[in-house]
């Protein structure tokens, strides 16, 4: 250990993976994992999350699963819920459409309209 | 970087360890594999929780949700309903209550009331991983102070803190650095003391147990603070987790360049060692405590010369407990005047404790100072089990006292315990409810004492025995006229004249016990009769004649043949085969054998 600097840089690195330990997550992604979940991909779509959320280093959200909401043939749904309580709940999810969740609505706040559940009704 | 959607953190503690976490734990990875979920779910093992009672403990994250008495067969259920679908498994959380409320961490009662500064890793970060202390700001104070601060503001901060010793005499830390840092000498030394020997006290070896590098920050901050570039932890051997966790965390900060020369590119270097300790509670007074390091007999000196001046070899030395340097970092980080914010005016910050005894939740606690006897054994304890009545608490071990009832209300901090004649003393605490004899308290302490005397001095080699055994013909219901008036003078006696710390507190639970409880002293001695119904010789069973069923399975069950009779004829119990062990209370299937005082 040479310099500040390099302490700095672990536990910058560091705190991004066991961040999810102090419960200061800025938002949290809900994945509907019950048997009508599963059944429709809700597990891949869950790891897409995750694997989104890992490239880009994202330790401020929490990826979470649920029960069955109750609108099985709109699965795999997935919640995502700001720090105030707002939710968003997109609807038939797929791994493709994850990504462009994370880029638009995780990242720049832009909610992706034409994947939610007020479009499916439509 | 791989991120996991869920931590699994399990309780790697001795309490938890020796319920069997560690097959819990390779439990949990086996099934996490078989559903393969390995890439998504991350298992950590831990530090204590504190809960110990509810061992062995899991907590699960982002959700916080906390398990308690797990087993081995729960563990596929955590696995398929937590961690596969998303349900909390109601019936593991704490109490078994089955009730949300207390589901997480920061919601159960237990945690809420408690201020977490020594403790604030452990049960968080994994304790062999030097990258999650850092993650946590660990390193972050030694870096200021190597970078930032001379030795005199380091000193300055700490006496400005009002930080006082944890491990038992409450002497201000920031006053023991600076006498050594003005000490002129060619080399200096600072020790840890981890050799935690009060019977039920257990903090120091969690601290170590769940969090390692705060110990090893804040020694090289001591260092740095006193001119010393030699750190010695003197830790006892029958802590094998702990200085397995404690090795491991040393080598890695060798490894990191934490310890060693030239640190954070500065010309202050120091290195640490450990020695261990068999055993011996006279190890843990300072001198014997370093006599012992340097490879001779512990045996404690005369103070003065005090180790700030002439300690280890000869050099300026400062020793600290464990809980004491677990302070100092985030002291330095957040400064004094917040720690002066936390605590009474003259004891300043937390304090740790090692609840035991008759209480509902045994475990670790660390309240800030000047919370009540109350709300520690109510509040965070969880009460007395069978809605017994409390009767006292003894803190600070074999060399503190107990606190009555009458003085639960009592704010905790080091002067309120010594004006109620006890002491703060390491932090051991145990609770006592009113099937509790505090004669055979007071005789069990001092046991403790006379097997511990190191022997050097008369007083407590020979004085410590005396009184044993004036206590010991006291329980045994042969106490005589006078025997209460002897045990104070030899109390007296010892108290001005033993060598040690050990010696002159040695008496402290008599003396005590003979304050608040004197009444029970001669119900002993003048009628031989304890009405706790504790002390064997005097008191007897009986079975109530009219109540027997005439059943004949006390009998069966008495290992001395002692209980006869037959159909239809009470059954009795010769007072003078009896030995007293209780069994005929426990099988009789109609509870009609009781204890008579």
């Amino acid at each position: 250990m040479k310099s500040l600097a390099e302490l700095e840089e672990i536990r910058k690195k560091t705190l991004d993976q066991i961040n999810l330990r102090t419960n200061s997550q800025d938002m949290r992604v809900v994945v509907g994992m019950a048997t009508c979940g599963i059944a429709a991909g809700a597990r891949p779509v869950m790891n897409a999350f995750v694997e989104e959320l890992s490239k880009r280093n994202l330790s401020n959200v929490a990826v979470t699963m649920t029960g069955c909401i109750g609108i099985c043939k709109l699965e795999p749904v997935v919640e995502i819920i700001d720090k105030d309580g707002g939710k968003v709940t997109y609807v038939k999810m797929t791994p493709e459409k994850v990504a462009r969740v994370v880029a638009e609505h995780i990242v720049n706040g832009r909610v992706c309209a034409e994947y939610t559940i007020g479009e499916a009704d439509k | 970087m791989q991120l996991y959607r869920a931590h699994v953190l399990v309780c790697g503690g001795t309490g938890c360890t020796s319920s069997n976490s560690n097959k819990i734990i390779s439990e949990l990875e086996a099934q996490i594999a078989q559903s393969g979920i390995q890439n998504e779910v991350k298992v950590v093992r831990t530090g204590c929780f504190g809960l110990c009672a509810e061992g062995p403990i899991i907590v699960v994250y982002p959700e916080g949700s906390m398990y308690t008495m797990v087993k081995v067969e729960d563990v596929k259920e955590i696995v398929e309903e937590h961690l596969v679908k998303g349900r909390i498994v109601k019936r593991l959380l704490p109490g078994g209550t089955g009730k949300d409320e207390n589901a997480s961490v920061e919601q159960n009662d237990f945690f809420a009331k408690q201020h977490r500064i020594a403790l604030r890793n452990c049960g968080v970060i994994n304790p062999e991983s030097i990258d999650e202390y850092i993650a946590f700001d660990g390193y972050k104070a030694l870096g200021k102070v190597l970078t930032q601060m001379t030795p005199k503001d380091v000193v300055d901060t700490i006496k400005s803190s009002g930080l006082r010793g944890r491990g038992g005499g409450g002497f201000p830390t920031g006053l023991k650095w600076e006498f050594a840092m003005k000490q002129e000498a060619d080399q200096k030394y600072v020790c840890c003391n981890a050799d935690e020997g009060d019977p039920g006290a257990f903090m120091d070896r969690s601290v170590l147990e769940g969090d390692p590098h705060s110990v090893i920050e804040a020694m090289a901050i001591a260092g740095y603070a006193i001119g010393s570039n030699q750190g010695f932890v003197y830790i006892r051997a029958e802590y094998p987790i702990a200085v397995k966790r404690l090795s491991i965390a040393i080598q890695q900060a060798k490894e990191y360049g934490i310890l060693g020369n030239n640190i954070f590119g500065t010309d202050f270097n120091f290195d640490l060692e450990i020695r261990l300790g068999a055993g011996a509670f006279v190890c843990g007074e300072e001198t014997a405590l370093m006599t012992s390091i340097e490879g001779h007999r512990g045996e404690p000196r005369p103070r003065p010369p005090f180790p700030a001046v002439k300690g280890l070899w000869q050099k300026p030395t400062i020793l600290n407990n464990v809980e004491t340097y677990a302070n100092i970092p985030q002291i330095i980080l957040n400064g004094a005047e917040w720690f002066t914010s936390i605590g009474t005016e003259k004891s300043k910050g937390t304090k740790v404790f090692a609840v035991g005894g008759k209480i509902n939740n045994t475990g670790l606690v660390e309240i800030p100072m000047g919370t009540t006897l109350r709300e520690v054994i109510y509040d965070i304890g969880g009460g007395i089990p069978n809605g017994k009545k409390f009767k006292a608490a003894q803190t600070g071990g074999p060399s503190g006292g107990c606190i009555p009832a009458s003085h639960i209300d009592t704010p905790i901090d080091y002067d309120s315990l010594i004006q109620l004649g006890s002491m703060m003393g390491s932090g051991g605490l145990i609770v006592m409810d009113e099937d509790t004899c505090m004669v055979d308290i007071a005789k069990f302490f001092l046991e403790f004492t006379v097997d511990e005397s190191c022997g050097k001095c008369p007083p407590c080699r020979i004085g410590t025995k005396r009184m044993y055994e004036i206590l010991e013909r006291i329980t045994e219901g042969k106490g005589e006229e006078g025997d209460i008036e002897k045990l104070e003078t030899l109390a007296k006696n010892i108290k001005a004249s033993a060598l040690c710390g050990l010696g002159q507190t040695a008496p402290n639970p008599v003396l005590s016990t003979l304050r608040y409880f004197k009444d029970e002293y001669i119900e002993h001695v003048r009628d031989k009769k304890c009405s706790a119904g504790v002390c064997k010789s005097l008191m007897h069973f009986e079975i109530d004649a009219e109540k027997c069923k005439c059943c004949g399975i006390c009998a069966k069950q008495c290992p001395v043949g002692a209980i006869s009779g037959e159909k239809k004829v009470p059954y009795v119990i010769d007072q003078n085969k009896c030995i007293k062990c209780g069994v005929c209370v426990e099988k009789c299937p109609f509870k009609v054998i009781s204890k008579k005082a």
